[in-house]
């Protein structure tokens, strides 16, 4: 049976498991039927142009996990940031781990998706943001129609959130092939400031999807510091949908680290709609062997005097590709408007490639909008400089790709995470570094 | 259960039209509206064309029926009623106007700040003229030199005649028939177009627009040019006019060719004017055009144009660097006013080793008009150190225009370099201030800031027209100072 039709017809057993007459669940049968029309994006649509979901599409998922599954936290201690004290929300199998996690509901909601779709005293929350933001497209609409599960958090104003927030997917590979479908809601209030990590991990070597939405709204001059770390096993998969509103003078930033994982899509579309606003997203992305990874990014500018920036940078090794699609689009009211984009690239092998497009679309006179993109080779000359002073020329090839991915890793506002994927791109060049970037 | 509408009885009657078929008098000077194999025939016929252009011709128009009009475009239109325009029209030899004094005194005005001079003024608007001895026997002249020369420069249809060999070893080589919509159906409807061949390793001594702009007026609709630069030759080629043409045919779906031969050359210049409808954005020509180059061994094909007319263009001359060592330009300054409309671009497919290729593309958008750039520069496995460095700048005058871009890059070689920068910018209040200051008023600032926000393109042409180009800048922006 076809993914499509299997998911659209395990819709009916989803039913009987979530409480079918909330008004979330109105929301949901509208997406389904959306889902049906649209189904999964294919090559010949304009934005998955570069990426086929085919390789990713073929296996027979199972939709719900049939077991509770538990881990040991001492066997999945590596994939925390455990250096610094975090709240945690770690999901297992798709299923929530009360054993690994750390939630808070001490003037913050740090907290479970399915908990505050259930909840009375969420609903308010629940109904002023829920769906808000998330596209309509065929993949966005199908986490919403399965959405029972993820992340809650909710800042109230005024309070910055001393610990970072760790969301945590495992899998457990106790399915022959797993498709998630993650759906987080991040409410930050006025005044309010936030960091949150994001990671994907498979802990066996059967394939798993993970179709994820987080919507994200930023209030009234909050904060959203936002980290995802992409280093999964080479046979799952993941397309991430990041929706990002934006109100006036708030500032969101979205650091993607992408290393590992078979085929990675992230959507990542910021609105802004206020004034003041800044947006940033960053990116590095460090693959080899036949890994894809595609960077699709939207800015949407709609009111004056706002600001985004990006900045991705790319090393592609082996038969790897990578995708870099940016879409600025400035409407006519965004006067004075600054936006910048960056997509620099370095292809180490011959068969590895890029595909690059960075879009402007401007409709405002009196902007400053630019893009650069580049491709090319680490320069010969500083490797030679860094050769004849005695460096080997595996260390020295990887120092310079260090410099290279530098002024993305130098925004990074937790040191522990700094450290962490310095040391995980360190591993991905094959060198042992004893220093502090 | 589907309900016989409308729709499908104006298709019925269009099928039943063709189940009778019906008789097309090839003597007549223009044909019946419509497009199909008979029509395809008649004009191959009527050109006295060998069974074989007949055959590529009914072969592009077999492509051209199974493929559907693209819409990735960014530009919207009314779509072109395909059936109901005529594909063949005599080229009519009558002139419009007996004197000078009956032309429209505002198209005058503008052939006067062009500084065309009179007799061109009249050529140009189809004012009957005496023999101007001048213009005859300097075509004579040209015509002479470059017979000496052994190049070969006549209309497509002459040359089909002429010098079959040619055109049959090259025509659709570079842009085959199927290759795109415009391109099918201009393959199967062409109407003419220029042909020429430079030998080998010679210099062609003169831009070969003068002799175009005194001997060719009218182009037609379909127009086919194919360019051949053999082995060491170089050509320099100009095609268009400054001034302004008001051509009654609204849809124009031109090809052009170029094939650059080992260490050839070839310098290809636009400038398009055509009619961009009015202020309020009614009629103006729609301009899709199929441009494409190749390139062999060392082999140089440069681009520039100067795109100012068309109610909607859609444009993206191309290069195919072939040949290892060789080199594609592309210059170009896209002005859109009004409601105006241009999706312009190029692509430089890099399949040879140490290949370059620069792309300049200024992007100046007033009025309400839209302006994209489109561009792809792709570098394919086995291209080792290709290079290209692309600039796309956008001026943007006014907050109801919109300009945009989308660059495509795809690079599947290691030793690549690749580099893309693109700013969108307006023209800043103190340098119209600045100019103020010293007595400039803010027309001719503005005209000063464009000249030189489009300098590098404009370096690019020959000389004789950049100095038109410039004026027909600021005569595109007149009016649009807000």
């Amino acid at each position: 049976m076809e993914l499509k039709e299997k998911l659209v017809s395990s819709f009916m057993a989803f039913e009987n498991m979530v409480d079918i007459d909330s008004p979330v669940h109105d929301i949901r049968t509208e997406a389904i039927k959306n889902f049906e029309i649209e189904g999964f994006p294919t090559k010949r649509q304009e934005a998955w142009k570069y990426t086929s979901l085919n390789s990713v599409l073929k296996h027979d998922y199972s939709v719900f996990p049939k077991h509770e599954n538990a881990l040991e936290y001492k066997d999945v201690k590596k994939y925390f940031i455990h250096e610094i004290d975090c709240y945690k929300i770690i999901f297992i199998d798709g299923k929530y781990s009360s054993h690994l996690s750390q939630t808070t509901h001490d003037g913050i909601d740090v907290c479970l998706m399915s908990a505050a779709l259930s909840k009375p005293k969420y609903r308010l929350v629940i109904e002023n943001y829920f769906n808000k933001i998330a596209s309509k497209d065929g993949l966005s609409s199908l986490n919403t129609a399965f959405s029972a599960e993820g992340a809650y958090i909710h800042i109230p104003k005024n309070k910055l959130v001393e610990k970072p927030i760790q969301i945590i997917h495992f899998s457990t590979g106790n399915e022959a092939a797993l498709m998630l479908q993650p759906r987080n809601l991040i409410v930050v209030d006025e005044n309010s400031h936030v960091q949150i990590i994001e990671r994907h991990q498979s802990l066996t070597d059967n394939p798993v999807l993970t179709n994820s939405v987080t919507e994200i709204f930023t209030n009234k001059r909050a904060i959203v510091d936002y980290y995802k770390i992409q280093n999964d096993k080479k046979s799952a998969s993941l397309i991430d949908n990041t929706f990002v509103n934006q109100k006036q003078e708030s500032l969101a930033k979205v650091h993607t680290f992408s290393f590992g994982g078979k085929l990675i899509r992230n959507n990542l579309n910021f609105y802004q709609n206020g004034e003041r606003i800044d947006s940033t997203m960053k990116g590095i992305t460090i693959i080899g062997n036949k890994q894809h990874v595609d960077h699709n990014t939207l800015v949407h500018h709609i009111e004056p005097n706002c600001e985004s920036h990006q900045d991705y940078k790319g090393i592609f090794n082996d038969n790897a590709t990578g995708v870099f699609n940016g879409k600025v689009i400035v409407e006519k009211e965004a006067q004075k408007t600054n936006a910048f984009q960056a997509n620099n690239n370095i292809l180490i092998s011959d068969k590895a490639s890029i595909n690059t497009k960075p879009q402007l679309e401007i409709f405002a006179d009196d902007v400053k909008c630019s893009h650069g993109c580049t491709i090319g080779q680490l320069d010969e000359s500083a490797m030679f400089y860094l050769r004849s002073r005695g460096i080997p020329e595996k260390e020295a090839r990887a120092l310079l790709m260090f410099a290279f991915s530098n002024n993305v890793l130098d925004s990074v506002k937790i040191p522990a995470i700094k450290n962490r994927i310095t040391k995980i791109i360190a591993n991905k060049l094959g060198v042992s570094i004893g220093f502090d970037l | 259960m589907s309900k016989y509408t409308e729709d499908d009885l104006r298709e019925e009657l269009k099928t039943k039209e063709y189940e009778y078929g019906f008789y097309t008098d090839i003597e007549s000077e223009t044909f019946p509206n419509g497009l199909n194999e008979d029509i395809v025939r008649a004009i191959s016929k009527k050109k006295e064309e060998p069974e074989w252009m007949t055959e590529w011709r009914l072969k592009a128009f077999k492509v051209w029926k199974e493929m559907t009009e693209p819409e990735w475009a960014n530009v919207h239109y009314e779509k072109p009623d395909f059936q109901a325009i005529s594909y063949y029209s005599a080229p009519n030899s009558k002139p419009k106007y007996d004197s000078i004094d009956e032309v429209d005194p505002e198209l005058l005005a503008t052939f006067e700040k062009l500084g065309i001079s009179l007799d061109e003024q009249k050529k140009l608007a189809g004012v009957a003229m005496d023999v101007v001895v001048d213009s005859v026997s300097v075509a004579t002249t040209f015509k002479k030199t470059l017979a000496e020369k052994g190049i070969i420069f006549m209309s497509i249809s002459e040359a089909i005649q002429e010098h079959p060999e040619l055109v049959k070893k090259y025509i659709g080589t570079v842009v085959p028939q199927k290759d795109n919509f415009y391109a099918a159906l201009n393959s199967a409807v062409f109407s003419d177009g220029s042909f020429c061949y430079i030998p080998k390793g010679v210099r062609c001594p003169m831009e070969l627009s003068t002799y175009f702009r005194i001997n060719q007026a009218g182009t037609g609709q379909f127009e086919r040019t194919l360019v051949i630069a053999d082995k060491g030759s170089y050509v320099s080629y100009l095609e268009g006019c400054t001034a302004p043409s008001r051509d009654e045919n609204q849809l124009h779906a031109a090809v052009v060719e170029l094939i650059a031969l080992d260490d050839a050359e070839i310098k290809y210049s636009t400038v398009q004017n055509w009619f961009p409808g009015n202020a309020e954005g009614k009629g103006g020509v729609y301009n899709f055009v199929t441009k494409r180059g190749l390139c062999e061994n060392n082999a140089k094909i440069s681009w520039t144009q100067v795109e100012t007319g068309s109610a909607v263009t859609w444009k993206y001359p191309s290069c195919v660097l072939k040949g290892d060592n060789s080199v594609g330009e592309f210059y170009s300054i896209a002005v859109t006013n009004n409601y105006q409309q241009a999706d312009t671009g190029t692509k430089m497919i890099h399949l040879g080793k140490n290949t370059k290729s620069t792309i300049i593309s200024k992007g100046i958008s007033a009025g309400k008009s839209q302006n994209s750039y489109r561009g792809l520069v792709q570098i394919s496995s086995r291209a080792d150190n290709a290079r290209n460095f692309s600039q796309c700048d956008s001026l943007l005058m006014g907050n109801e225009c919109g300009a945009h871009t989308f660059p495509y890059i795809e690079a599947k070689n290691k030793s690549a370099q690749i580099e893309h920068e693109a700013t969108t910018s307006k023209i800043g209040e103190d340098q119209i201030f600045y100019c103020n200051q010293r007595g400039i008023d803010t027309e001719k600032a503005i005209a000063l800031i464009v000249n030189g926000f489009s300098k590098e393109v404009l370096n690019k042409l020959p000389m004789e027209f950049a100095v038109e180009a410039q004026k027909l800048l600021e005569i595109s922006l007149e009016g649009s100072v807000g």
